[in-house]
């Protein structure tokens, strides 16, 4: 069968406005998740899932929830994973203070407290744009990190400043293997990146785009500069809070507040730029990209029989990731996730191009 | 043509308006009214301020001196310090000068921005898109679909706007305007950069929603055979001064008039 929407018409506008209108989409996008939620626990080795697909499927809900304010809205913010370690030390508190509730009302609430301070520290975008609005974020990051490092309540008094976290226990079952700790993160994961498409397809996600385009104009046409951008803020915050409470207590299992510095603000960024702006597809395979990167370098080096040193190995991973963001910014501002649509256009040509 | 004697009570009023920039004086103690169902045009040299007069309208600019007048509920209400959002919600709509689309969307959701508006659902019932959201969601997309119908672009609806050759993209413009049912519509230069064809179809397009839709025009052309051909009265800006109002003819016949377009290349 090839790769067409040929023959596939929509007599309905509904039709129409399905989030995946190509039949094959649909399909491989239906065999994708099968496989992911039912061959991939069978498959995959612990390895793989504790560290592979465990951290890349978080830092896909934080590069998806950066996403939402920096490729869809166009505010820029170095500060994103201050609201990662607002997400984990909120969700860290409420279940040390209310152990009783459900780790994902704990989820929620998490997302919530982060979208608040994310918003907070989106009102100068209202004034300011571009460097300047980066300088803002960047005040965030700098004081969520001095928070969580001085503030010794958030993080219970303890002497190292270090927190750590029980296993969670979802209606009685227990996250605590790699198979339950992937298929925990899978679905939650699954659920937001529906959101998340489904916000960017409708009329606040018009309205986000409308601002990163044209503010003016945007204006011109009835969309509130405040309510654009804050929203953008909130909901990009309040992924990103949920993604840090996850890396927290899934991931990490306990941490201290270095874990959230700048690095991981920037790593964040680096997957969207490489990945692609505006796109969620793109924030997956940014996350990918970061993610494999260094197993890769580990790996396929030794397979051909000439093992890197470990210096040498992070050098080549910090060239490789400049120069790669240096490549997409000049040539590809959309990210692997544009090249991905040209191969499909093309495909979708094949075998008759004309 | 339409016709001067369908035109109704003034629907906008700008009264002694002046904005300046710094030491430029855009805009100096303008007044002039627009009436219901007409086409009102400005005409002007270069420079004269005949964006600015539209900017101020939408509440881009605020002026320093000077008051606009709107029609709300059936009487002429002052306004000052509106903002565009305020603007856009009693019912003026704006094409611009220099293409101001949204570059990253298609044609069909440039045109379904103009809904933003008078769409309501709240994030979360969009985020699960049931119900109200799926709902709100095509009866826009039916309202938008009339529009693209009407102007011709059936072919282009998923095409990002930034593929669209120049006409076209004035007519996608023109779209996010009207999906906003205004009941003003300001048009900057839409006709700018056309050759003869598209501007043919541009009018059309124009006169066409003055006539079906009831649509007051506010209308910046440069060509003046389409402003006299299509405008009921027409006002002349020069160096942010007015020095002409009246019908085509009036303005035609105006020594003012004539002076400040002698050694302008129109
Ligand atoms: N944002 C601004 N800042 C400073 N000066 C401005 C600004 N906008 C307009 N001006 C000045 O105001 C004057 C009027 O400009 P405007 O764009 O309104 O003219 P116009 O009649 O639309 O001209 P054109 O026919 O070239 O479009 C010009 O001298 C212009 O330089
Ligand atoms: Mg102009």
């Amino acid at each position: 069968m090839f790769y067409r929407e040929n023959g596939q018409y929509k007599t309905t506008y509904g039709a129409d406005q399905q989030m995946l209108p190509i039949l094959q989409d649909r399909i491989f996008m239906a065999v994708l998740l099968l496989f992911a939620f039912i061959g991939v626990p069978l498959l995959a080795s612990d390895y793989l899932l504790l560290s592979i697909l465990v951290p890349f499927l978080i830092l896909a809900l934080a590069a998806t929830g950066l996403n939402l304010l920096v490729g869809y809205c166009g505010q820029i913010s170095v500060g994103h994973a201050a609201f990662m370690a607002v997400g984990a030390y909120s969700a860290y508190n409420i279940v040390l203070r209310v152990p009783q509730l459900n780790f994902l009302v704990v989820l929620v609430l998490a997302g919530l407290i982060a979208a608040a301070v994310g918003m907070l520290f989106g009102i100068p975008s209202l004034r300011i744009k571009g460097l300047y609005l980066a300088v803002a974020t960047l005040a965030a990051q700098f004081f969520m990190d001095w928070t969580f490092a001085r503030v010794k309540w958030f993080t219970n008094y303890a002497s190292s400043g270090s927190v750590s976290t029980a296993t969670i226990d979802l209606f009685g079952w227990r996250v605590d293997t790699p198979a339950r700790k992937y298929l925990f993160l899978l679905a939650v994961v699954t659920v937001f990146t529906l959101m998340a498409k489904n916000l960017v397809r409708g009329h606040l996600g018009r309205a986000w785009m409308a601002m990163r385009d044209m503010d003016v104009a945007a204006e011109v046409i009835g969309i509130r500069p405040v309510y654009a951008k804050l929203t953008a803020f909130a909901v990009s915050s309040f992924y990103v809070g949920v993604a840090g409470a996850l890396w927290g207590f899934v991931h990490l299992g306990s941490w201290e507040p270095l874990a959230f510095d700048i690095n991981l603000s920037f790593t964040l960024l680096f997957m969207i730029i490489i990945g692609g702006m505006g796109s969620i597809l793109g924030s997956f395979f940014g996350a990918l990209f970061i993610v494999a990167l260094p197993i890769l370098l580990n790996q396929v080096p030794a397979m051909l029989g000439l093992p890197l040193a470990t210096a040498t190995k992070s050098h080549l991973e910090v060239m490789i990731f400049g120069s790669l963001i240096i490549f997409f910014l000049i040539a590809e501002p959309n990210g692997l996730a544009r090249l991905w649509a040209i191969g499909k256009e093309k495909l979708r040509l094949w075998p008759f191009p004309h | 043509m339409s016709d001067a004697q369908g035109a109704g009570d003034v629907i906008l009023a700008v009264e002694g308006v002046t904005l300046s920039f710094g030491g430029v004086r855009a805009l100096n103690e303008v007044s002039f009214d627009v009436r219901e169902h007409e086409v009102r045009s400005i005409i002007g040299p270069n420079g004269a301020g005949k964006s600015s007069m539209l900017n101020v309208i939408n509440g881009v600019y605020h002026p320093q001196q000077g008051t606009i007048r709107l029609r709300m509920d059936g009487a002429l209400r002052e306004f000052h310090d509106m903002d565009p959002h305020e603007v856009a919600l009693s019912g003026i709509a704006r094409t611009f000068q220099n293409l101001a689309l949204f570059k990253g969307m298609s044609v069909l959701d440039n045109i379904m921005t103009g809904r933003n508006l008078r769409m309501h659902t709240n994030l979360l019932l969009q985020a699960l898109r049931i119900g109200p959201a799926a709902r709100e969601e095509i009866e826009h997309r039916e309202a938008v679909e009339l529009i693209i119908d009407f102007l011709e672009i059936q072919a282009y609806r998923k095409t990002p706007v930034g593929r669209l050759p120049y006409g076209l993209q004035k007519r996608v413009d023109l779209g996010r305007a009207l999906a906003m049912e205004p009941s003003v519509l300001l048009l900057d230069e839409p006709m700018a950069g056309m050759n003869v064809e598209e501007k043919q179809d541009m009018c059309r397009f124009i006169l066409d929603v003055n006539d079906q839709m009831g649509t007051t025009i506010v209308l910046i052309e440069h060509d003046m055979g389409v402003v006299m051909d299509i405008s009921d009265r027409v006002v002349v800006l020069d160096y942010g001064r007015k020095i002409g109002d009246g019908t085509p003819e009036e303005v035609r016949g105006n020594q003012a008039v004539i002076d400040a377009y002698l050694g302008v290349s129109h």
